[in-house]
């Protein structure tokens, strides 16, 4: 007994020994997402080891930081999502939250940020308010928005003809946001928006909205959803014979794992916007091998590679400063500094919190042009880096103007 | 008169029909909880988890067996039931003298821990399972897959046959003599602790014949079934607790009026059988076809 008191004195004392030796930059990194539900195989524990992985491949030990990462279940739920990060930035000293897809759940967490001057780097959540009017000196926006998804389906579906659309929502603020982004795109180009429909988060079925698309004679139905209610959506149409009738689907927001899940009968041809895919480049590739080979074969999205990206950036701003303490003067130095690592390449992170890099237009493959589980997209189109997001000056950011 | 519903009737007929394939899957689930409900007194909260391994027995027979959907439809609800049957022996059985309490709890909590397996083994966003009756027909009012008339002819063909059997039959006299006083039955010579085994067994079976139906139209993931059994918990409620009539008619007529509830306020879709659930509780606490105790 005595012996072992002593014994962990004095490995306490050499514990403060170390830290005065080195004098380690102490940053806690928190992963806040759905761990379990519909969004957790596009983000979820596959983002959490993302950020554990930028901070091995980042050499934050060897620069002198003591970087640590913790994770949670958001469940979807804004209260549980905003409790979580103030208990995580009150109690347990985190200094950035990262990923937080759903953007009920983020613009909620944004607020928090702000309050407790962190740092908040979304990669998972798509509203465009966040870089918009409820944008702040404490929140980036990593990887993709509702305008920048518009933009690209949008365009790509009115300009080969698609000009009326009806489109079926998820009923929050995602939804809400990419059916306004997309509606003006499509207006913009000279089409015209027929009709829509509000569906509530996680319906499992969709017959009564595709029906009632069917019967609005528009010739695009756009899925202004994400995750599980995508999925269902795409099965359903073609259980209806939606695209036998003369009518075409625009995906606005799909994710990898969500064609993995519908398989390439059901969702071939399908255009589609996204910010990173894992097969287009060699680097892409051995961050997709180095991810199957840990998370049971999976290959990531773009939300997991937005949230490596991301936390390499915040590294440089902390290594640059020498301090995690301030978030609105890490934000500060993150835009500063340029972007520029191996998987979303140079760019920048604009004043209002937005992270500018190209986006890609895919097209699903055939069943027979796969080579295999994962190898689903085919490069359409790249949009540059400059007509990719939403120009700075019409996002109405209060931190713009000033 | 549909003029003043604001919509053409051939839409409103389409939307009834809609009602009534959705309203289908109610009833399929719901008669499984009623039946186990009404012979077991136990409260089955991994009847969400045991139609999603229905669904997921269907996936994996075509995958790993090469069995098609046809031969999952027998296959898959026959191991679930087995599966179920283990449980009873080995778990519930040691509850029935305790509160009904304890039963949901053990059920709730098993529901989690098959949700967890799945989940970890297949991941959360589900996986592909093809269409066995793809095309339809034209209707004049709407397009009717060729899959969706199946699963509605299905589900009630095979609730008429239970109803039937547990109301009609002597096999079914045995079992409601069972519940009432297992001790008379017995001295009769009945095996009663096996008739409630295989009873868990046939509820549970039931409700994996669902999801093998389920897994050409839905997404076949590991929360589709807790997406779908707090609806279900509020049609058995409605209908009464353990009537089997009850769970039937409901679980259609609820079907119909959330369908209906889509056209003219998608909003409320989601809700709108809780709101139903909370009037019928207040004006008839036992339920629309219940006998209060």
């Amino acid at each position: 007994m005595r012996f072992s008191m002593a014994f962990l004195a004095a490995l306490s004392l050499a514990g403060i020994g170390v830290a005065h030796a080195a004098d380690p930059i102490p940053v806690k990194i928190g992963v806040l997402n759905d761990q379990s539900g519909l969004y957790a195989d596009l983000g979820g524990p596959g983002s959490t080891w993302a950020a554990k992985k930028a901070v091995e491949d980042f050499g934050a030990a060897a620069k002198g930081m003591k970087v640590e990462v913790v994770s949670a279940d958001h469940q979807n739920k804004a209260d549980v999502g905003t409790s979580i990060a103030r208990k995580w930035y009150d109690v347990e000293g985190v200094d950035v939250i990262l990923d937080v897809p759903n953007s009920g759940v983020a613009l909620a967490v944004s607020e928090v940020t702000k309050e407790k001057n962190k740092v908040f780097i979304n990669s998972g959540a798509a509203t465009s308010d966040l870089t918009g009017k409820a944008c702040t000196p404490n929140t980036i926006h990593w990887t993709y928005d509702t305008w920048a998804l518009a933009n690209g389906t949008g365009k790509a579906v009115v300009k080969t003809g698609g000009d009326t659309w009806f489109f079926i929502t998820a009923d929050y603020a995602f939804g809400h946001a990419l059916e306004r982004d997309t509606a003006k795109v499509v207006v913009d180009n000279g089409g015209k928006v027929v009709g829509s429909v509000k569906v509530p988060l996680n319906t499992p079925d969709f017959s009564s909205f595709l029906l009632q698309a069917q019967s609005s004679k528009a010739k695009i139905v756009g899925l202004a959803n994400a995750g599980g209610d995508t999925i269902n959506s795409i099965k359903q149409a073609s259980e209806y014979g939606i695209v036998e009738g003369g009518q075409n689907l625009a995906g606005l927001l799909i994710f990898l794992t969500d064609i993995h899940s519908l398989g390439l009968k059901v969702s071939q041809g399908l255009n589609l916007t996204a910010a990173w895919y894992w097969d287009m480049t060699d680097a892409n590739r051995k961050f997709a091998d180095e991810f199957a080979a840990a998370n049971g074969g999976k290959r990531p999205t773009m939300v997991q590679a937005g949230v490596y990206s991301g936390v390499l950036h915040y590294l440089k701003a902390v290594e640059a400063l020498k301090s995690a303490k301030d978030g609105a003067a890490v934000v500060a130095e993150m835009k500063k500094l340029p972007t520029d690592d191996p998987l979303f390449g140079k760019g920048e992170v604009r004043a209002d919190g937005r992270h500018i890099h190209p986006m890609f237009l895919f097209q699903v493959k055939k069943p027979s042009e796969s080579k295999g589980p994962y190898d689903y997209y085919t490069l359409k189109a790249t949009i540059p880096a400059a007509e990719a997001f939403r120009p700075l000056s019409e996002g109405g950011c209060p931190l713009v103007k000033g | 008169m549909f003029e003043l519903l604001g919509i053409p009737p051939q839409a409103l007929f389409g939307q009834l029909l809609l009602g009534l394939i959705n309203g289908a899957f109610y009833a399929l689930l719901s008669l499984g909880l009623a039946v186990i409900f009404g012979l077991l007194n136990v409260i089955n909260f991994a009847h969400g988890a045991q139609y999603m391994m229905g669904a997921f027995g269907a996936w994996m027979a075509l995958n790993y067996l090469g069995v098609p959907f046809w031969g999952a439809l027998v296959l898959s609800p026959l191991i679930v039931a087995i599966i179920g049957m283990i449980i009873e022996r080995t778990l519930l059985r040691r509850l029935y003298h305790l509160d009904h309490l304890y039963g949901l709890l053990l059920t709730f909590g098993l529901a989690l821990i098959i949700e967890g397996l799945f989940r970890r083994q297949y991941g959360a966003s589900g996986l592909p399972y093809d269409n066995p009756l793809p095309g339809g027909t034209n209707l004049g009012f709407m397009f009717l897959p060729n899959y969706r008339a199946f699963i509605v002819v299905a589900s009630l063909v095979v609730c008429l046959l239970v109803w039937f059997m547990i109301e009609r039959t002597k096999l079914g006299s045995y079992l409601r003599a069972a519940t009432e006083r297992p001790d008379l039955v017995q001295a009769f010579g009945i095996d009663v602790p096996r008739m409630i085994t295989l009873t868990y067994g046939f509820g549970v079976g039931l409700a994996a014949l669902a999801g093998v139906l389920a897994a050409p139209a839905y997404q076949v993931s590991p929360t589709m079934g807790s997406n779908l059994i707090i609806v279900v918990f509020a049609v058995v409620v409605i209908g009464g607790m353990g009537s089997i009539l009850g769970a039937i008619v409901t679980g259609f007529g609820l079907g119909v009026v959330e369908g209906l509830t889509k056209v003219f306020y998608p909003e409320a879709s989601s809700t709108v059988i809780f709101v139903i659930m909370a009037i019928v509780l207040m004006v008839k606490p036992a339920g629309l076809f219940g006998t209060a105790k």
